[in-house]
């Protein structure tokens, strides 16, 4: 390959092809059990007694309306950490100001928490015993135990998805374009939307497509909140834990079948993503290795 | 896959939407325990008619499953229960401790608020290759025992006190033998699970254990569903008779005025037509006729209840499961 650079050719840095073989070997088996082979059981498992069977499992009315309402919490979490992401990782990398670090490890804190305790905490708060509950419901308002709270939980945990992804890329870009949109007369918002937006779209795609997988799939933290009405409060994960107590094994991996296509349409979406943004930055970084 | 900034403000008023929506109906939420979701799905239906054939109403009920004390838990956090049927009278007395049931919710409906018993079975492998037959097979050395732990699950609970009150009612049994009898039961225990379901699983799909210690619906339900083949039933000479209660929740019924309704939908439990489908899912009828017309599913037993041997359910609980209690004495080896 033309690409061989080297690093590669040296014999100091290279290793012999048993070696190499070996840890291919062994990478390729791990992955095999660890990740490929439980996949394929969920998907044997969910087709065993026929197509139909599987439409029906799918299509079920309590399983159905998980499905809506983990749409609807995704829908809802992505957009609103999409806007915060982009303008916490804007404030960030293009402004200095008192209280940065803080607010970068505040960015990360849902990272750190488990999601079980993020799940109690809005219980904490906005429970009946909790310090805002007994307001909420002289006011009839339904918070956790409903969809707010399911909406809440999965804005919880995927709020460092879009921010995360984006502060190292912004840093990187650095600032002299906006800088110079300022100097050619630009205002925030042309300079936003002609410039910063550009530089970060794929980035920010990556981000988008990693914050909705997880907010598709969390199942602590919501689980916490849910209150598991049927057909009301239970998201995709929690029907397949619930269907599968219920000696309903068929229809839970039916059902755990679409987590796993989500996850692989994820997975393809991220690759593509990943490679235009690949392209994108290596363009830059091409010229510096000609100088 | 662009994301569209503009359609964000209809996708959070359609959300919006769909919660007023769900509130504008009248909706009862029934908070249960785990092995009844299958009784109150059919329950539903027959009250739903029967709602609309007396009132003309419309109405739709809800329903939450879980581990019985778990869900206690929820509705004292806010979960939205218009009533409760939980597992035993000791997670609806903490709801009456806090005022949102009432405190004398025991007496407002016939029965200890119990519409259907059930109680405490052995499920076996096919054959039963142990020759389990009595809760003495259970203490002998080498016999793997599967229960749900005590201290969360309120089926292990009914386990537990079942086993006590056996070696209570022994000859000469005392409390001192009673207590050594539970000791050597759960030296025999593999695996405590936090839930009877979990522990089903452990049983049924891990194959531990020679015998679990179920609900008799419960153990009902698993050869059902899992096989005449492969498991049976054993009924001890002597269990306990586990008054599963219900409750309605007066603070959010007044709230959402659905205290009428609720009242109405746990008053029908005690219907021929609801006591005719909690035996048709293995729960043990109240009504005597009901019950004659199912004799021959459910073994012959002697059935001692909580009241007479441990004195009610908040003295068993401080007795024996509170910290420090018989349970946690007994679990130090």
């Amino acid at each position: 390959m033309s690409l061989t650079t080297r690093f590669e050719r040296s014999a100091a840095t290279s290793e012999p092809a048993l070696i190499k073989a070996l840890i291919l070997c062994l990478s390729l088996s791990f992955f095999g059990v660890f990740l490929l082979l439980p996949l394929l059981s969920v998907f044997t498992e969910a087709l065993h007694k026929g197509v139909i069977y599987y439409f029906n499992a799918i299509t079920e009315p309590d399983t159905w309306s998980a499905m809506q309402l983990t749409l609807l919490a995704a829908a809802i979490a992505v957009p609103l950490n999409l806007i915060f992401g982009v303008a916490a990782s804007w404030a960030i990398t293009k402004f200095d100001f008192v209280g940065k670090h803080l607010l970068i490890t505040l960015i990360d804190l849902p990272f750190s928490v488990s999601p079980v305790i993020a799940g109690l905490i809005f219980v904490l708060v906005f429970g009946a015993q909790g310090w805002f509950g007994s307001w909420f419901l002289d006011n009839d308002l339904q918070i956790i135990f409903a969809v707010p709270g399911i909406v809440l939980a999965t804005i919880f945990v995927t709020f460092p998805f879009v921010a995360r992804e984006l502060i190292p890329l912004m840093e990187a870009q650095g600032r002299e374009e906006e800088e110079a949109a300022a100097v050619l007369g630009a205002n925030g918002w042309q300079t936003f939307w002609y410039v910063t937006l550009p530089n970060i779209k794929w980035g920010l795609l990556y981000g988008v497509i990693l914050c909705n997988a997880r907010a598709m799939g969390e199942f602590g933290a919501v689980s916490v909140v849910s209150g598991h009405i049927r057909g009301y409060t239970n998201t995709i994960p929690l029907q397949v834990e619930i269907l599968y107590n219920e000696y309903n094994y068929v229809a839970a991996f039916a059902v755990a079948s679409l987590l796993a296509l989500l996850a692989l349409l994820t997975l393809i979406a991220k690759s593509y993503v990943e490679w235009r943004l690949k392209k994108e930055t290596n363009a830059p970084s091409a010229i510096e290795g000609t100088i | 896959m662009k994301i569209n900034l503009k359609t964000l403000p209809i996708v959070i008023l359609f959300s919006l939407g769909l919660i007023s929506a769900s509130a504008a109906q009248t909706v009862l939420l029934n908070v249960s325990y785990d092995p009844t979701r299958e009784l109150y799905q059919d329950y539903n239906k027959i009250f739903i008619e029967h709602w609309k054939k007396t009132t003309g109403e419309n109405l739709s009920v809800k329903q939450s499953h879980g581990g019985s004390g778990k869900q206690a838990r929820a509705v004292l956090d806010g979960l939205d229960a218009d009533v409760v049927t939980l597992a035993l009278a000791y997670d609806i007395d903490i709801l009456a401790e806090k005022n949102l049931v009432a405190k004398d919710w025991q007496k407002k409906f016939k029965d200890n608020a119990s519409p259907y018993t059930s109680t405490i079975v052995f499920l076996v492998r096919k054959g039963n290759p142990k020759g389990i037959k009595n809760w003495n097979d259970l203490i002998k050395a080498g016999t793997q025992v599967i229960t749900p732990n005590p201290k969360t699950s309120g089926g292990a609970r009914w386990n537990y006190l079942a086993a006590w009150a056996y070696a209570l009612k022994q000859p000469n049994g005392t409390a001192a033998t009673a207590k050594e009898f539970v000791k050597k039961l759960f030296a025999n225990v593999q695996v405590l699970d936090s839930g009877a379901r979990g522990a089903l699983t452990t049983f049924a799909e891990r194959g531990i254990g020679d015998v679990l210690i179920a609900w008799e619906n419960e153990a009902y339900l698993a050869v059902k569903e899992l096989g005449p083949d492969k498991f049976e039933i054993v009924t001890p000479a002597l269990s306990i008779l586990a008054e599963p209660p219900v409750a309605v929740v007066e603070k959010v019924s007044t709230r959402k005025n659905t205290k009428k309704v609720a009242t109405a939908y746990l008053e029908y439990l005690y219907s021929a037509e609801g006591q005719e489908i909690a035996a048709r899912h293995y729960y043990r009828p109240r009504n005597p006729k009901i019950a004659a017309k199912f004799a021959g599913q459910f073994a012959k037993l002697q059935l001692v209840t909580i009241d007479e041997v441990f004195g009610g359910w908040q003295q068993a609980q401080k007795t024996h499961f509170n910290d420090g209690g018989i349970f946690d004495q007994i679990i130090l080896k």
